[in-house]
């Protein structure tokens, strides 16, 4: 409850009760940025990597995967902000553009398997039984399996490229999710008004969507934050064995594979910038869903 | 009490067949022969009698429902059979490796432990002061930062400091040697793997002692103890310190087994000849048997890893039993 | 007389190859030291030489065997320079060329101390050419024109050949073709899949699964004064960085394989003289694989627009830079007599010298096949050095002609699958062979009906006829036309396949190695016994 919600009880004109809701939501965000500086910090990161992965196309100096023999291995200079890679192309347009396939697949994994860990994780606990220990089961094996072999499976199976290793990724998210999700909604089944509901003959689909989806949204929210770091972490790794996306896409993960090792001692630039890249994206959305958890965790609230 | 111990363990061997069902299907899934990877000389030419040969001695050519009635049987009997690569048992193969991937694994426990804990521990009473600030941003660049990243670039800066300092660029030993027979060599190949490990490991676990310690602090018979006038320390010490514990200590269990496969990128960044490379060079080889040996290994580390934490947890708190 | 024109040419071609840097004029070795290299590979699989193909495995157990004949270890660049290691003359072949007699050398001891005779040879060599069912040998196909093996006595083995041809002798030379003990072959013959026991220049000391091998000097070797080392270790280290590394730190000497020009040019900046490095061209190349039976790469057009897009000269200039390729060749090996000269080659489509024209024309080929909006997903595997590289620039040139290729990039297994199910529509592949063999190594490009290696999926009864009397041509100077005949039918009027850049090896190691010379395979003078240490 909004501290600065009106207590009044006469009724307010519409307009009135708009402008107090506005007012009291944008204080709301104000207090939150201010108590929770660094989750604004990360939320502006966040925002920062979002413009450089829409506008890719007018901010980016050079087309990323444009091979110029003249200029390889090139250090930071003022032609090439942040240097040149092997081939010649330049490292801050590969950068710009690889927030664009870091979001694609941060965000696509993180939903996708958010979505489908939320459908199987209410299901299974709704309804129970044999239903819900065969998920269980599932799930074990899923959370069990080592990263790797799925990838290299999904690889060979279908090819590389982008929609594979968001394909990978979100394999090993769904039964992580599905577990959170189900603890959360187990507890919501045990309350009365669901055996009510359903002797007064509303639908298995009314009930999820009703009652057990919202009470579980909350853990959801900050679970996909964490998944979106954790999927950019994930295809950097996959590049990094080269199972992920390639060449000559630009992403961050693929940067840092082959060349940047090669060249770490003479051409250091390749291999640090994307990282940096990696860790600074990765930080921003953690500390954001560390902020988002700490506001809408009841028991925190009242600092 | 004793039913739900029965019940958990029971349900591991689904888990298991399941896994191990899983990933015969994949390996077989995925387009490719052992026996062309193995003879292709030359880049593609592969003599079609040796491979004939190749095959008929792999047990290739047998029906893929035989093989699997094998495999699981070998697996109950503990019986892993012989990697298809080497000709080897793929247990000697594993053991062979598993001494480097289990040192590591153990130092960066030791590493994550000894610095998450107490940092963790701080963070949580100087709740939002500079040093919580400091070490949630240490802790969150830990789980940020790619842990292969790290590991290129902690390389990167010992040849070269050791180059500036002295001249001659310094470098962990390439080859293995048990801790019992040369402990500085070994400890010096260990180290930066341990490290770099270790960070992540410890970040983890800093986050959870602090959310941990947190929790713990609020809860009412801390303040009871505030009120009835006992020094911060001893309540930290005796009460609080010991109750946050416990999710800290099972998250340290389940990273652990995460660990063991999860050493994979690590071996790789720093050639180091444990299971994780094994892993990998068996999947890009093809190797039916020792993938699905390495995997059933990690599957079952986890699940048995994951069983005793919850049983662990079930007897530690009451109130979780009766769930 | 036909070696003798083939070793003048030979050593003139390996003169010019090879970059030797000075320092490799003949010293007197020192005795002693113990050399660490390493293995740019995980372990291999067994350490029978004769069933694998891998240099994992060559490069780990060569020093611990003897073979019949090799290839010259103090002039390895050349394609034609064969010396006896067991044998005491080279022999002149007899009967129109169908028979080759051997005598071996007497006084020659196993590592076990049992005598080796002919024949112990003549059941090695058994085995390599018809090996009985159950055994496997990987380079049985390069046998066939052998008849019969024959040991009368103890001292000679006669070969008895199908029919003449020049491809005999390098195929003989085959440096996998270790020499096993015939008693411990009659009792077991998969035994020297787990065990090591030769008469090489090394005894065989440790095996540490995926970590290395080691050796210890054989005091009884036959060739007087070798080895100078007292013993080797090899060291199994797949990570190309931590090679670089270790030779920066000398945590090793070198590697026998290759490393890219970046690694080169860093350890030559930083450890200056205490580096030394040899080229050489390399017997391997790169080559663009169309699916001549799928479309539209069924259609010859297509194909040559293809093949005219890539700018041969000025990218192999360019990427010898960054990457292990350098030279701009035709199906043969450029160091060798029967490769095409550079105004030979620039007669070809594709590598013509005014690359403007070249796209016109490519582009020209594309509106008349109706295929002007060509795109394609090009098969190419995950190996770095140098597939994805040239890959990548070939991505670039395809898009010069309005081409749009994406790569589909995928492990050594499933790339090797798709190729051998015909399931792509064009292939990066490679070619690599252990000794320089021209005639031998361009009958891959005939058709997958006959050599079963060949991808490109296509008929040429041309092609075919021309390889065929190349084959039994013992006339090198006739050979070499039919051979330039058989180019141009697979590159250009047929356009079947293309060359894109030939390897290069680029060796670095520690200035004080000394002894070893580089050649254009990295399966050559592997067994270290003309290694010295300068410490």
């Amino acid at each position: 409850m909004s501290v600065s919600a009106p207590t009044r009880l006469e009724a307010i004109s519409p307009i009135e009760a708009t402008l107090t809701a506005r007012r009291s939501r944008w204080a709301r965000i104000r207090r939150f940025c201010g108590r929770e500086m660094l989750g604004t910090f990360g939320l502006g990161i966040v925002i920062v990597m979002a413009i450089a992965g829409l506008s890719a196309e007018w901010i980016a100096p050079y087309n990323p995967t444009a091979n110029d023999f003249a200029a390889m291995t090139e250090p930071p200079s003022w032609a090439h902000w942040l240097g040149t890679d092997q081939f010649g192309r330049d490292l801050l347009s590969r950068i710009i553009y690889g927030a664009r396939t870091a979001l694609i697949v941060g965000l696509s994994s993180a939903f996708v398997g958010g979505a489908l860990g939320l459908v199987l994780g209410v299901g299974s606990a709704y309804f129970g039984g044999l239903i819900d220990m065969i998920l269980q089961r599932f799930f074990d094996i899923m959370m069990a399996f080592p990263l790797i072999i799925m990838a290299l499976a999904v690889v060979a199976i279908f090819g590389t490229g982008v929609h594979n290793v968001i394909i990978a990724i979100t394999i090993p998210l769904v039964p992580r999710c599905a577990r959170v999700v189900r603890s959360s909604a187990l507890a919501i089944r045990e309350v009365p008004y669901v055996d009510a509901a359903r002797a007064c003959g509303y639908s298995h689909a009314r009930i999820i969507l009703r009652h057990m989806v919202p009470n579980v949204v909350a853990p959801f929210l900050i679970m996909i934050t964490a998944f979106v770091g954790q999927a950019i972490l994930a295809e950097a790794s996959l590049s990094y064995l080269g199972l992920g996306v390639q060449e000559p896409v630009p992403a961050w993960g693929l940067m840092l594979q082959g060349g940047a090792e090669e060249y770490a001692s003479t051409a250091p630039w390749i291999a640090i910038f994307p990282g940096l890249a990696i860790m600074l994206a990765v930080l921003g959305i953690n500390l954001f869903g560390d902020a988002l958890r700490d506001e809408l965790d009841p028991k925190l609230r009242n600092r | 009490m004793l039913t739900y111990v029965l019940k958990r363990i029971l349900f591991v061997i689904p888990t298991l067949i399941g896994a191990a069902a899983l990933v015969f299907l994949l390996m077989r899934l995925i387009p490719g022969d052992i026996c062309v990877v193995r003879l292709a000389s030359g880049g593609s030419n592969v003599d079609a009698r040796a491979l004939a040969t190749c095959h008929a001695e792999l047990g290739m050519d047998r029906p893929v429902f035989l093989q699997f009635i094998d495999f699981v049987w070998g697996f109950f009997r503990l019986d892993f059979g012989k990697s298809m690569w080497s000709g080897k048992p793929v247990t000697a193969e594993i053991m062979a490796r598993l001494p480097i991937s289990l040192e590591i694994a153990i130092l960066a426990t030791v590493v994550a432990i000894s610095i998450a804990i107490p940092l963790g521990a701080i963070s949580a009473l100087k709740q939002n002061t500079w040093l919580d600030v400091a070490v949630r941003v240490f802790a969150i660049g830990g789980i940020a930062t790619p842990s292969f990243w790290i590991g290129i670039l902690s390389i990167m800066l010992v040849l070269d400091v050791t180059s500036a300092i002295t001249g001659h660029p310094w470098m962990p030993p390439i080859g293995y040697v048990p801790i019992w027979k040369d402990p500085i060599r070994n400890l010096s190949m260990a180290f930066l793997p341990a490290i770099t490990v270790g960070y992540r490991y410890a970040a983890v676990s800093m986050r959870m002692t602090r959310s941990a310690m947190l929790e713990v602090m609020r809860e009412d018979y801390i303040r009871t103890a505030r009120a009835k006038g006992l020094i911060n320390k001893i309540i930290i010490n005796r009460h609080a310190l010991k109750n946050a514990l416990l999710p800290v200590v099972t998250l340290i269990g389940i990273e652990f087994a995460f660990l063991i496969g999860g050493l994979v990128v690590t071996e790789q960044v720093f050639n180091l000849n444990g299971v994780g490379r094994l892993f990998v060079q068996a999947v890009q080889n093809q190797d039916y048997t020792l993938t699905q040996a390495l995997v059933m290994l990690t599957v079952t580390v986890f699940v048995v890893t994951n069983l005793v934490v919850d049983l662990l947890y079930g007897w530690l708190d009451p109130r979780i039993r009766y769930a | 007389m036909v070696f003798k024109w083939f070793l003048a040419v030979g050593v003139a071609a390996s003169l010019a190859v090879t970059n030797a840097w000075p320092g490799l004029a003949a010293e007197t070795p020192k005795r002693g030291g113990e050399l660490t290299y390493m293995i740019p590979a995980d372990g291999g699989p067994s350490l029978d030489g004769h069933k694998e193909a891998t240099y994992a495995v060559l490069h780990a157990t060569a020093p611990f065997y003897s073979v019949l004949v090799r290839v010259n270890p103090d002039n390895p660049a050349s394609t034609t320079d064969f010396v006896c290691d067991l044998c005491t003359e080279m022999p002149t072949p007899t009967d129109n060329g169908l028979t080759y007699t051997f005598k071996i050398r007497t006084g020659v001891k196993f590592h076990d101390g049992t005598p080796l005779t002919a024949h112990d040879v003549a059941a090695s060599w058994r085995k390599i050419v018809s090996p009985p069912k159950g055994v496997s040998s990987a380079r049985e196909n390069n046998f066939v024109m052998v008849d019969r093996i024959e040991d009368p006595d103890d001292t000679t083995v006669i070969f008895r050949l199908k029919f003449a041809t020049l491809s005999f002798m390098p195929a003989l030379a085959d440096p996998y073709s270790y020499i096993y003990s015939k008693a411990i072959l009659d009792k077991d013959m998969h035994w020297y899949e787990k065990n090591v026991m030769g008469s090489g220049p090394f005894k065989f000391e440790s095996y540490d699964i995926g970590q290395s091998v080691k050796g210890v000097r054989n005091p009884d070797y036959y060739h007087q004064g070798q080895p100078y080392l007292d013993g080797f270790t090899a060291i199994f280290a797949p990570k190309q960085s931590v090679r670089v590394d270790a030779i920066r730190s000398d945590r090793a000497a070198l590697e026998f394989r290759g490393l890219p020009p970046s690694a080169r040019d860093q350890l030559v900046k930083e450890l200056g003289d205490k580096i030394t490095v040899q080229e050489s061209d390399w017997n391997c190349g790169n080559v663009l694989t169309p699916n001549n039976s799928r479309k539209p790469f069924d259609d010859v057009r297509v194909r040559k627009a293809l093949f005219l897009a890539i700018d041969q000269w000025r990218g192999a200039a360019a990427l010898q830079k960054i990457a292990n390729v350098r030279t701009v060749g035709g199906i043969v090996f450029p160091g060798s007599p029967f490769a095409a000269t550079k105004e030979e080659l620039q007669q070809i489509p594709g590598f013509w010298p005014d690359i403007e024209k070249s796209r016109a024309e490519a582009r020209r080929l594309l509106k008349e096949a109706g295929q002007e909006n060509l795109s394609f997903e090009m098969l190419n595997r995950n190996v770095d050095q140098p597939y994805i590289i040239v890959g990548t620039w070939l991505v670039d040139e395809f898009s010069k002609i309005g081409v749009k290729v994406t790569q589909k990039i995928v492990p050594t297994g499933p790339w090797l699958e798709a190729m051998r199910a015909g399931d792509f529509s064009v292939a990066l592949e490679a070619n690599c062979q252990n000794i320089v063999n021209p005639i031998a190594d361009t009958g891959r490009y005939l058709p997958h009906d006959r050599y079963s290696e060949n991808f490109a999926y296509h008929n040429d009864p041309v092609q075919v006829a021309l390889y065929d009397k190349m084959l039994r041509e013992t006339d090198p100077a006739k050979a070499r036309v039919l051979m330039r005949e058989y180019e141009r039918q697979t590159l250009d009027i047929g356009a079947h396949q293309m060359m894109v850049t030939w390897w290069y090896r680029i060796v670095p190691m520690r200035s004080y190695v000394k002894g070893w010379k580089i050649s254009p395979s990295h399966y050559l003078n592997q067994d270290l016994a003309n290694i010295w240490l300068d410490k």
